[in-house]
């Protein structure tokens, strides 16, 4: 098997008293794809979270080696580990291009910076065009580009993103997935991707987990679970 | 007409100390989105030390600044220590400390400096501008120091990366965590400079007012006032709302009969009112645009 850029080794998660993961044993390779399937509430977005230190959680997590268990959110950043969150995390009253300042606030590297706004534009051209607009007044599917442009900001090892095709038209969507692989291809940015859409994270990813109400069900190569009876059945609709 | 132009001007002479305290609401409404009704108490107490600096002979540059210096480090501390630990907590909560905080620092000042009114010297000099004596140079002076103070804001929020982080952190507290500002030291930094700003309130003002410790309590309504006028999410809103309302307080004053000094503070009352009715945003408050 590959080297193995973020591991978790029977890791745990609670809101509260709640407790929400079930000892989850999941590993992205460095370089890879790697995407998590489940049904509304089975944790998947706890999973996200779990790796950003936003929840409490028991277990290991590791990247690179090192745990980052019970760090604090803003120190797991600064390991260029990028979340897009649900909702896509928009700074709603900043300019497009303020966005994407703000996904480089840790680096300090003034022309880098101006590089990567630069390479941002390129990934996603239809963002230059309202590069000064304030971004809220952008349309879902631009917001989407927007997170997953200031993601790019922080010159990540690795991309956690929640949902990218929720609320999006069928050729955003299309468009998107282009991009991130393109991105994973060029850039060997490495991604854990949470998605509804089976179909769509299967054909993105290399690896992928199952998970049932806070535990694993099935894992393996992503064309292996594609031709699943029973994934294909509950998860692809075919 | 002249009376109009001498009223306007007075009225902008006042409105220079409304918008100077107005300014500093805003900034922590901005940091917190919470109205820190210990605003003023914050100010006077920051004038008491520069006052004391002052009684001990220290010139009056070196204790203004000083004074802004330690209100920026005691702004930050209460953050740290009295407003962190409840983030998360309702705003009644909030309400609840703000109004402990003004209870504390106005009998603290009290308890030090006791209540007697004391004069407190102006840089600009006392004499007046344009004649009449309307407005006198201090008044000049602290109109001036207003408007410098937002020119510097607006400098540090529109073109630094740290004012960029702290209107990230302030709109969007949890996605500015995941690009790695540090959202608590945003909001306390937040603290600090409002603190700050009060402060060069506080001594600005009171060369008018005179201090002693209950000295902003009527000030106070005003500047909320003007920041509600402006619009709380605008600092040069409420800069210009602070003027306003010292110009229509004095004109209402002088044209419209029965008004006059006793119903002056209702006008205040009055104005907000009618502001968040009309308009709740403000009348350079952003309303947030947005499509889902």
């Amino acid at each position: 098997m590959a080297e193995m850029l973020l591991e978790t080794d029977q890791l745990c998660a609670f809101y509260g008293v709640t407790q929400v993961l079930f000892g989850l044993d999941l590993g992205v390779a460095a370089g890879g794809v790697t995407t998590l399937l489940g049904a509304n509430g089975a944790g998947k977005t706890t999973t996200l979270r779990a790796v950003s230190g936003m929840v409490r959680t028991t277990g290991d997590i590791r990247f690179e080696g090192q745990s980052i268990c019970g760090r604090a959110t803003e120190d797991i950043v600064r390991l260029r580990i990028a979340h897009v969150p649900q909702g896509r995390g928009t700074f709603v009253r900043q300019t497009v291009e303020e966005n994407l300042q703000i996904g480089a606030m840790i680096r300090h590297d003034r022309a880098g910076i101006s590089r990567d706004i630069d390479r941002a534009y390129a990934y996603f051209p239809r963002l230059k065009e309202c590069r000064l607009q304030q971004a809220g007044t952008l349309s879902g599917g631009e917001q989407q580009m927007l997170a997953v442009a200031r993601a790019l900001m922080l010159r990540p090892k690795l991309i956690l993103l929640d949902e990218p095709s929720f609320g999006l038209a069928p050729l955003i969507v299309q468009e998107l997935f282009a991009i991130l692989r393109t991105l994973n291809r060029d850039e060997k940015v490495s991604m854990l991707v949470v998605e509804q859409n089976a179909s769509l994270a299967l054909d993105l990813a290399d690896n992928a987990y199952l998970i049932e109400t806070g535990e694993l069900v099935m894992r393996g190569a992503a064309r292996d679970l594609r031709n699943d009876e029973n994934i294909r059945r509950a998860y692809l609709g075919y | 007409m002249d009376l109009l132009l001498h009223q306007v001007l007075a009225g902008l002479a006042t409105g220079g100390i409304y918008a100077c305290l107005a300014l500093a609401i805003v900034m922590i409404y901005q940091a917190i989105d919470h109205l820190n009704f210990a605003q003023g108490e914050m100010a006077t107490f920051s004038t008491f030390i520069a006052w004391q600096l002052i009684q001990w002979g220290v010139p009056y540059w070196v204790a203004f600044f000083a004074a802004i210096g330690v209100s920026f480090v005691a702004g930050v501390a209460l953050e740290r220590v009295l407003f962190r630990p409840i983030h998360d907590a309702p705003v009644l909560s909030h309400v609840v400390i703000f109004i402990a905080l003004f209870a504390i620092l106005n009998s603290l000042a009290g308890f030090l400096w006791d209540y007697n009114v004391k004069s407190f010297p102006t840089p600009f000099g006392s004499r007046s501008l344009f004649g009449g004596g309307l407005m006198s140079a201090h008044d000049g002076g602290m109109i001036g120091v207003t408007i410098f103070m937002l020119i510097l804001l607006y400098l540090f929020f529109r073109h630094t990366r740290i004012g960029l982080a702290m209107r990230a952190a302030a709109a969007n507290p949890e996605s500015a965590r995941l690009t790695g500002i540090r959202v608590g030291w945003m909001i306390a930094l937040g603290w600090g400079m409002a603190a700050a700003i009060g402060a060069v309130a506080g001594m600005l003002i009171a060369p008018v007012v005179f201090l002693e410790p209950n000295m902003m309590s009527s000030i106070l309504l005003y500047g909320f006032a003007g920041a509600v006028v402006g619009g709380l999410t605008s600092p040069g809103g409420a800069v210009l709302g602070g003027f306003a309302v010292g110009v229509i307080e004095n004109l209402a004053g002088t044209f419209i009969p029965y008004v006059g000094r006793e119903l002056k503070l209702t006008i205040a009352l009055f104005i907000i009112v009618a502001v968040l009715t009309v308009k709740p945003s403000g009348i350079f408050g952003r309303t947030v645009v947005s499509r889902v």
